[in-house]
């Protein structure tokens, strides 16, 4: 009978104690809630992290909440998994906003609201897939890195390293990295092998690059996401890493590491990222807010020290800004006038291609070929 | 005389049953139906067709990971089974029953960190500039290349399952009648005889159990052959990441999926029927 009375008072604790909780619990829940805006910002890592938006979360009693990605398709995935109304803000590469547009899934953009005259380069103005046939925007270019051949510094020099064909250097047997994505290394072997358009190839150009990309082989030392190619770089494992540049050397110098890229006489391609509101937000005004804080010049100074990775600023007033804050973090980055690497004069001087998908072949086609690559 | 259905007690015994059916059970037949979905436009549209089994069956690389995922998930598994086998040996037999628990929960704690960390610790130590080949190079050797090799992916893989090996078969052998071990040897056998006709026998059921989680788990791990291992080649759970990089494949990653469910299906259930199988007798 003790054990009965026992049990059937614990039955009672547990049920009151659960009510209670759940009583009690509620209004600071709600007060919570109440407080603070949350936008939920779906990005590569590092966007959506303290030295980007804390400054921004602060003014405007904002709370980020990220969900990071890597790579354009991990991205359209979560698009697609997660229910409408889940991510306010899509931070994406250029490559894949006109996807965003093709599939209705982002907001039109006011174009006044930015300071589009203010852009670097004639072709941010107008970048391919941001704005709709009938000249709508879209997509909000807003920072951008130039891939090339990323190097030890101890084993090669700059001008050794000017050139893709420093890949297959006997000296760099075993320490080739690769970054474990098709797109950018495929692009790379397509500029080697002289294709203006790199990602826009016929069938025997795609055959040509292959066969190239295949004689790399006995070269590679591994393949890599974010973490493996930081370390394979910064603890010598890897000597020169393909399909990178500054967005992973920039962070390792920082450090102090031996390590740097250059955009070789081939020519690099460049990564753009852009940013666009999801077409289901329901806050649309503070993610619109936000858009115009990282084209302001202290959002831009922001983009290019970013600790994730870093980039370029792609406003003529942020880059003035960060000459002005920061000349140490511009001039390593080379976003300084005069810089024979600056990357608008690279771009001005057509050594830079824009990344992008496949024009001629599928996402999948390339993807086979890097699963056989990795495997041969 | 019909037990009543106790209403209390049940509130705490659904969970489990209730968990089990909706994050195994439905995500494996979801897993299964999403192989034969397809891909359209960046988007997996529900249907019933054969296009990814198609593909990824007729893909060499395919094949390659498969036998390379077979080929080291069964290295570890045997490792692990031979190099833990001693210390379970003497923790098991030689030891105090104090200082068998005391080194069992010593074996318990590299679990309360994060596996990810424990295999990023393996740089600084297997690294050509590393503490391993810092050794070596003052007695004049190397350095060796271990970090991006089957060797490294291989250590990736023990570091995973060794403590558990080491656990099972401590546990095991600690419940073998220490008598018959005395008897054996009492009677000529030598060590090696003692434990090929009575340790491995009387242990058999553990021994068994201890290799196949090994194998398991070595098989599905996408930690080691891909940091440690450098991807070099890809084992099929990379294969599955490679998939859904490009174009939003899921249904053939699905497929992959699928191809390592029903291996490790038929391999544990093997391991399982030969692990109960009771001894004929002579």
């Amino acid at each position: 009978m003790a054990t009965n009375g026992k049990l059937i008072q614990s039955k009672r604790t547990f049920l009151k104690t659960s009510m209670a909780s759940v009583a009690l619990s509620a209004p600071f829940v709600n007060r919570a809630w109440a407080q603070t805006v949350e936008l939920t910002m779906l990005g590569w890592y590092g966007t959506a992290e303290p030295d980007m938006v804390g400054a921004f979360e602060e003014a405007n009693n904002v709370k980020f909440v990220p969900k990071y990605y890597a790579g354009g398709d991990n991205m359209l995935a979560a698009l697609a998994q997660n229910p409408p109304g889940t991510f306010d803000i899509i931070h994406t590469d250029a490559e894949y906003a006109k996807i965003l547009t093709a599939q209705d899934l982002v907001l039109e953009l006011d174009p006044n609201d930015y300071p589009m005259d203010d852009l670097l380069h004639d072709d941010f103005k107008a970048f391919s897939g941001h704005w709709g046939a009938g000249g709508e925007l879209y997509s909000l270019i807003t920072r951008f890195g130039h891939l090339g051949v990323s190097y030890n510094k101890e084993t090669l020099t700059a001008e050794e390293a000017a050139t893709y064909d420093v890949f297959w250097d006997p000296r760099l047997t075993g320490k080739v990295g690769h970054f474990d994505w098709h797109l950018p290394t495929l692009g790379q072997m397509s500029l080697l092998m002289g294709n203006a358009s790199p990602f826009d190839i016929d069938s025997a150009a795609w055959d040509a690059v292959q066969e190239k990309t295949l004689s790399l082989k006995p070269q590679v030392g591994g393949y890599f996401d974010f973490g493996g190619t930081f370390a394979g770089l910064k603890n010598g494992e890897m000597l020169a890493m393909v399909g990178i540049g500054d967005w992973v050397t920039g962070i390792l110098e920082r450090d102090g590491a031996p390590v740097s890229s250059v955009v070789p006489k081939e020519g690099g391609i460049q990564w753009t990222e852009s940013y666009s509101i999801a077409k289901t937000s329901e806050k649309v005004d503070m993610a619109l807010k936000y858009l115009a804080y990282t084209m302001s010049p202290e959002g831009q100074v922001k983009t290019a020290q970013m600790l994730g990775y870093p980039g370029h600023a792609v406003t003529k007033a942020g880059r003035a800004m960060l000459n002005e804050v920061d000349p140490t973090e511009a001039a390593r980055s080379k976003q300084v006038d005069g810089d024979p690497q600056d990357p608008i004069t690279l771009i001005n001087e057509g050594r830079i291609k824009y990344r992008d998908i496949p024009v001629q072949q599928s996402l999948e086609d390339w993807n086979d070929f890097w699963s056989e690559y990795k495997n041969a | 005389m019909k037990q009543r259905l106790n209403a209390f007690a049940l509130t705490f015994r659904l969970p489990i049953i209730i968990w089990q059916a909706a994050f195994f059970i439905v995500p494996l037949v979801f897993v299964v139906a999403m192989s034969f979905f397809v891909v359209r436009n960046f988007q997996m549209v529900e249907t019933f067709e054969f296009a990814s089994w198609e593909r990824m069956l007729s893909r060499n690389f395919v094949w390659s990971a498969y036998q390379y995922t077979m080929v080291m998930a069964t290295a570890s598994a045997v490792l692990a089974s031979l190099l833990a086998f001693p210390a379970a040996w003497y923790l098991a037999f030689r030891c105090s029953a104090q200082t068998r628990q005391v080194v069992i929960l010593l074996l318990i704690i590299p679990f309360f960190t994060s596996y990810l960390v424990r295999t990023f610790s393996w740089y600084t130590i297997l690294a050509e500039s590393g503490v391993l080949n810092g050794a070596f190079g003052l007695v004049g050797l190397g350095p060796y290349r271990m970090l991006n090799t089957a060797f490294g992916t291989l250590t990736g893989y023990l570091t995973l399952v060794m403590p558990l090996v080491l656990i099972l078969q401590t546990v095991t052998m600690a419940n073998i009648d220490d008598r018959l071990i005395q008897a054996a040897r009492n009677l000529g056998c030598s060590p090696l005889r003692t434990i090929w006709a009575v340790v491995l026998p009387a242990g058999k059921t553990g021994f068994v159990i201890a290799a196949l989680f090994a194998f398991i788990l070595s098989f599905g791990d996408f930690v080691a052959p891909y940091y440690l291992g450098g991807s070099k080649p890809p084992t099929l759970p990379i294969l599955i990441i490679d998939t859904t990089k490009a174009g939003m494949q899921w249904p053939r990653a699905a497929v992959v999926a699928v191809i390592m469910m029903l291996t490790l299906f038929t391999i544990a259930f093997a391991a399982i029927m030969f692990a109960y199988k009771k001894r004929t007798s002579r």
